[in-house]
């Protein structure tokens, strides 16, 4: 029997194996090494977390292979990769130097503005972010075999992470309430795909593995997320930007394993440190919000 | 009949359904008491140094030794590696099987695949005759096999990727992700 590299049980698989646990962005091996002794199931490799990639300001690009290959080397978990949106080329370079998933992400300064990257035509899996399920379903379409809200990342404010989770969640169930003959009015107005759509109301949830991300922080903002229904946790800036990052690191991961149980969390809570200094997103200038990036 | 699945990380909850569509009951283990009453548990698919670190954490390690000694184990993937003796790198290990296994031996995602499997094994306790089809991610090998644990399904050129030692069973790939039930009604017969 031969044996099928690539296929989309495959890619989506990779993401089932990711669920219930941390994503951790970092920006150099030791910092990969803290991500998995502190239990992460995956660490994102890039150059600058998003909180300085909004100080610096500029154009924001992959990241250099070299980097990212000794991230690779220096841990045994999966190590994602991001590149910038509709730019096929770096994602073919990611590719080639064999990363496990790559991020096609908002954070990075999009390369096209209509386009998102044809991501079936890759055998390396894909996560994008979302602000809403039309979105969710349009990367779906294109290939994505994982999916993450938006949020804002680099803000260390939770609440936009909030709003698009609730958005995809609330739309889930509306679906799942709905008559066979509304599909096609529902897939019209989110512009999502008849038959995608078909498939949420059938499953009760997205078909691939649902993180959330962009402004996760603290213990209580993850099992905030897992409560409100996602499948695990992306934490960007919220770990290496506090004070303490393997305590932190640490008590995030216990967090969404036991995000039900709140005695446990008010213990994982204690004695954290400094967190990340935040940015209010609501007094954020439009220009400045990353999630609007998108299409 | 009840059967645990260990919800510290990873696709517990395909397991889960899984079992569900048997008619089997089931539950989410996270903590040592989560293991009263039941007369099995399945170790899922994840990352076996998050799931190893979380065990430690919260003091599983010991009540899960003494668990697998008269219940029924199975490890799919990161459980596996769980399960095993020794995995040639320091990582936290329930050392209930005599298998070796090395970690993603078989590289990086990219070359994660699919394959079909002749288990005679299964196909005679499920009375079935077509092949199993196996979805391995990332997936770990076992090495080698002593002691009382042999060798369940290998790969046709001889690598080994199903083990078996009395009630505690081990897999390098993920029957939670396909809609092939034969796997869980093996183990829940071990388990029984």
């Amino acid at each position: 029997m031969e044996s099928k590299t690539g296929t989309w049980l495959e890619k989506k698989g990779l993401a089932q194996m990711l669920k219930g646990g941390v994503i951790m962005d970092v920006v150099n091996a030791e910092q990969a090494k803290i991500a998995e002794d502190a239990g992460a199931c995956a660490v994102m490799a890039l150059e600058r977390v998003p909180a300085d990639i909004r100080a610096d300001g500029g154009v924001a690009r992959m990241s250099d292979p070299d980097m990212i290959l000794k991230i690779m080397d220096a841990v045994s978990i999966p190590v994602m990769a991001k590149c910038r949106i509709g730019h096929f080329v770096e994602a073919q370079i990611l590719e080639a130097i064999g990363v496990d998933y790559i991020d096609e992400s908002e954070v990075l300064t999009p390369a096209d503005e209509e386009h998102h990257i044809l991501k079936h035509n890759f055998n390396v899996p894909f996560v994008c972010g979302c602000r809403n399920i039309g979105e969710a379903l349009r990367r779906i379409g294109e290939g994505a075999a994982m999916i993450r809200t938006k949020g804002e990342a680099g803000t260390g404010d939770v609440v936009e992470a909030v709003r698009h989770a609730r958005t995809v969640i609330g739309a889930i169930r509306q679906l799942e309430t709905m008559g066979d003959e509304e599909l096609m009015t529902f897939a019209k107005n989110n512009g999502a795909s008849y038959e995608l759509v078909k498939e949420v109301k059938t499953l009760g949830r997205m078909p691939v593995v649902n993180f959330a991300a962009g402004g996760v922080a603290t213990p209580a903002d993850a099992a905030l997320m897992m409560q409100l229904g996602v499948d695990g946790v992306f934490v960007g800036s919220g770990i290496f930007k506090s004070g303490d990052p393997a305590r932190r690191a640490t008590a995030i991961v216990k967090a969404v394993t036991h995000y039900q149980d709140a005695s446990i969390l008010a213990d994982v809570s204690k004695n954290l440190g400094e967190a990340m200094v935040g940015r209010n997103t609501s007094q954020m200038p439009e220009g400045e919000k990353m999630a609007g990036r998108g299409w | 009949m009840k059967i645990g699945v260990l919800a510290l990380q990873g696709d517990f909850a395909e397991h889960i359904s899984m079992l569900k569509k048997l008619g089997v009951e089931t539950t989410e283990v996270r903590l040592p008491e989560h293991l009263k009453n039941l007369d099995g548990l399945i170790i899922p698919g994840g990352e076996s140094t998050t799931i190893g670190k979380l065990a430690v954490a919260y003091n599983l390690l010991e009540p899960l030794k003494q668990f697998g000694k008269d219940h029924a184990i199975w490890g799919t993937c990161a459980g596996a590696i769980f399960l095993s003796k020794d995995v040639s790198r320091d990582q936290p290990l329930l050392g209930l099987m005599d298998i070796k296994v090395q970690r993603n031996a078989f590289g990086r995602q990219v070359d994660s695949f699919e394959t079909d499997l002749e288990i005679d094994e299964l196909m005679k306790a499920t009375g079935t005759e077509h092949a199993y089809h196996a979805v391995f991610i990332r997936a770990p090998l076992i090495e080698s096999v002593s002691g009382n644990a042999k060798v369940l399904s290998a790969l046709e050129d001889g690598r080994i990727v199903a083990a078996q030692e009395g009630h505690l069973l081990a897999t390098s790939f993920h029957p939670e992700l396909t809609s092939d039930t034969r796997f869980h009604e093996y183990f829940i017969s071990l388990a029984s």
